[in-house]
């Protein structure tokens, strides 16, 4: 079924370099129930392949919905989203959930691991939901398991013995790095991190930012980061506050937003 | 070649939850051991009792309940509230339409094992089963007064072997300070296995048993009112060559439909009061009777099943909210809300089979354990087959209500996964 899906979107390899943002909302407004208030209102916002995105904005400012309506967990009720060309409002739920197994890679700021699952078994997860992920990680003619490696090897998490310790046991920046290789595994085309660093200290923060753009430079995957910590908005390519594309909120006195 | 990741999921989660989950299954397992049990040893129970007698037409004693005498006279339960006169039992017996008789005396006892007098039409015409008749393993029948024939139970359990003399006691009890030991019995033969209480029974001539409470005195007969009914009988003849009284005698007729005139005659019986009782009929009373008692059981053995799906469901829901996280993580990667109803409904299937599974083999090594004891101690003798149709309903019902009450669990967590999405819930 997930084959037949990836058939109807545009491959990477086709549409890279083409003037087709890899998403593009216009007129979007989404509220949680009908006569609830309006909580994400985005008139536009196009962001490009390969592009590194910074999406600042402080908490309980809608980010994490407007990341819902990219990832297609939910439909926006007015306007369209439009993922790598597919316009999500036209998906059933089942085939957007194919469709972000497909296409989308995560990261959350914690708990990214199921507790039960190995190192290596939390990072293959991904594919196990998309045959199309599953078969470009094996692309290389290796399996899932030796390319869950690689890549962990590729962010520092090659050590034998950390691969074999109980998810629960490993540094935060270890689980952290683990839920990365999850969401890079099987090249998605998007790698969407909702504040994946903020329970890290400098160093690793730092570090971890290192080797997440040096892995989607390498299958330029568009990423977007959320982060409330301005200090990190230099190192991306393009800056987007959330607050100022998002209508939905407040207008005034933002300069006095805590 | 790969297995479905949700398959997956659901075994490592469960192993991750070893002790939560055996518990569950555990009290599962002993719900569906309590059910299946009570059911089959009431069917079992059933099924023995009808076994015990076949091809008797009627079982007379003296006036009482018709329960009350085919217990006492046939399953050796309880006491007869009184015997019968001897020339009361030749009437009957030699009246048109009788085929066989066979009298019974009981009232005495070897080491807890019931004594019966009675006469060698007793090995001729006495049926269980399917007519089945008693098959001697060893030995003969007992041609004198001094013989006596074992059931089998007694024989293995006490270890005789024929040419072995034992004594009887007066009374019925496991221990009993009277022995005749006057007239000791020398071991003629031993019974081949019935699984009915002539397994537990110690056969004598009724000779034999009158011998006995002559030897001893009038004083000791083996009961009170026989001794008045008989004593001044007893007293003036020196060996009398009838038996004063028995407790009971099985009828055998020559043409079945006879036996309710039969019956109504027997009741009818100018000499003293009887009760004539067709075996069936008194099956069917007591079946009545044990029913209520049979349906509680069973509305007890359905509750624990119920107790034991509830703790199956806590369990779940407990975990439901802090695996809220794993469901939001699950979404991230691609899981579809049905993922994750499956996920927790195929865990409670998953649960739910192997607790009944765990139930059904325990009940069966249970039986088959404790089919020995059963039999010496209570007389049941449990045959170990396959589930009836019935248990196999009552084993689906449980597995169906195991699945239902998954759903549960399931559907909220399905909802929570479409409200929360990827939203991490701390």
């Amino acid at each position: 079924m997930s084959t037949l899906q990836s058939s109807r979107t545009p491959s990477l390899a086709k549409g890279e370099e083409t003037l087709e943002p890899v998403v593009e909302l216009s007129n979007v407004r989404f509220s949680w129930a009908a006569a609830s208030p309006v909580v994400v209102d985005i008139e536009s916002l196009r962001i490009a392949n390969a592009e590194r995105i910074f999406l600042r904005g402080p908490s309980g400012s809608g980010k994490t919905t407007l990341l819902s309506l990219l990832a297609g967990v939910v439909a926006p009720r007015e306007g369209t989203v439009r993922v790598l060309g597919q316009d999500l409002g036209k998906l059933g739920s089942a085939a957007r959930d194919r469709f972000r197994a497909d296409h989308i890679g995560f990261i959350f700021q914690m708990f990214n691991l199921i507790p039960y699952l190995s190192v290596v078994e939390n990072v293959c997860l991904a594919c196990g939901f998309s045959e199309r992920r599953r078969l470009r990680a094996t692309r290389a003619g290796a399996s899932v398991e030796t390319e869950a490696v690689r890549l962990l090897g590729h962010l520092d998490m090659a050590d034998a013995a950390v691969l074999r310790r109980p998810v629960t046991n490993l540094s935060v920046g270890q689980q952290q790095r683990v839920a990365a290789a999850r969401a890079l595994i099987g090249a998605p085309e998007l790698v969407i991190a909702d504040e994946p660093t903020s329970s890290l200290d400098a160093d690793l923060r730092s570090a971890f930012l290192d080797l997440l753009f040096r892995e989607c430079a390498q299958e330029r995957t568009t990423l977007i980061f959320v982060s409330h910590d301005a200090s990190l908005a230099p190192r991306f390519d393009r800056e987007i506050a959330f607050s100022a594309i998002n209508r939905a909120l407040p207008r005034p006195a933002t300069a006095n937003a805590p | 070649m790969r297995q479905p990741v949700i398959l997956v999921l659901a075994i490592k989660s469960l192993r991750n939850r070893k002790f939560t989950a055996a518990l569950t299954v555990l009290s599962i397992a002993l719900a569906v051991v309590l059910l299946l049990g009570v059911e089959r040893i009431r069917h079992e129970s059933r099924e023995s009792f009808s076994a015990t007698i076949s091809g008797t037409d009627l079982v007379v004693g003296a006036r009482s309940s018709p329960v009350h005498l085919l217990l006492a006279a046939v399953f050796h339960i309880g006491n007869a509230t009184n015997n019968l006169r001897w020339d009361s039992y030749r009437a009957i017996a030699t009246r048109p339409g009788v085929a066989w008789t066979i009298p019974l005396s009981l009232g005495d006892s070897h080491r807890g094992y019931r004594v019966l007098g009675t006469t060698p039409d007793y090995f001729e015409h006495y049926r269980f089963a399917r007519e089945r008749r008693l098959v001697l393993a060893q030995g003969r029948t007992f041609e004198d007064e001094h013989d006596t024939v074992l059931g089998a139970d007694v024989a293995r359990a006490l270890k005789y072997k024929p040419g072995d003399s034992i004594v009887i006691a007066h009374g019925a009890g496991d221990v009993s300070f009277s022995l005749h030991e006057q007239h000791p019995f020398t071991v003629a033969g031993i019974l081949a296995r019935t699984g009915t209480p002539v397994d537990r029974t110690v056969h004598v001539s009724l000779e034999g048993l009158d011998a006995v409470h002559e030897d001893a005195g009038d004083g000791q007969a083996a009961d009170p009112l026989a001794a008045i009914i008989g004593g001044d009988r007893g007293a003036a003849a020196n060996k009398p060559s009838t038996p004063r009284a028995i407790t009971a005698f099985l009828v055998g007729l020559n043409s079945r439909p006879a036996a309710l005139s039969m019956q109504r005659a027997v009741s009818e019986y100018a000499g003293e009061p009887l009760t004539a009782v067709l075996p069936g009929l008194a099956l069917q009373e007591l079946w009545e009777i044990t029913g209520a008692v049979e349906k509680t059981l069973f509305a007890v053995s359905a509750l624990v099943v119920v107790v034991g799906l509830a703790g199956m469901l806590v369990a779940l829901l407990t975990g439901l909210s802090e695996r809220r996280r794993e469901m939001a993580v699950l979404r991230s990667v691609g899981a579809r809300p049905a993922h994750v109803f499956a996920l927790i409904l195929g865990e409670a299937a998953f649960l739910t089979a192997l607790g009944v599974v765990l139930g059904v083999s325990a009940l069966y090594v249970g039986l088959l354990a404790g089919q020995p004891w059963l039999e010496s101690r209570l007389g049941l003798f449990i045959a170990v087959s396959w589930p009836s149709a019935y248990e196999l309903g009552l084993i689906l019902l449980v597995g169906l209500a195991g699945v239902l009450i998954g759903l549960i669990p399931a559907h909220r967590c399905y909802r929570y996964s479409l409200a929360d999405g990827m939203t991490i819930r701390i």
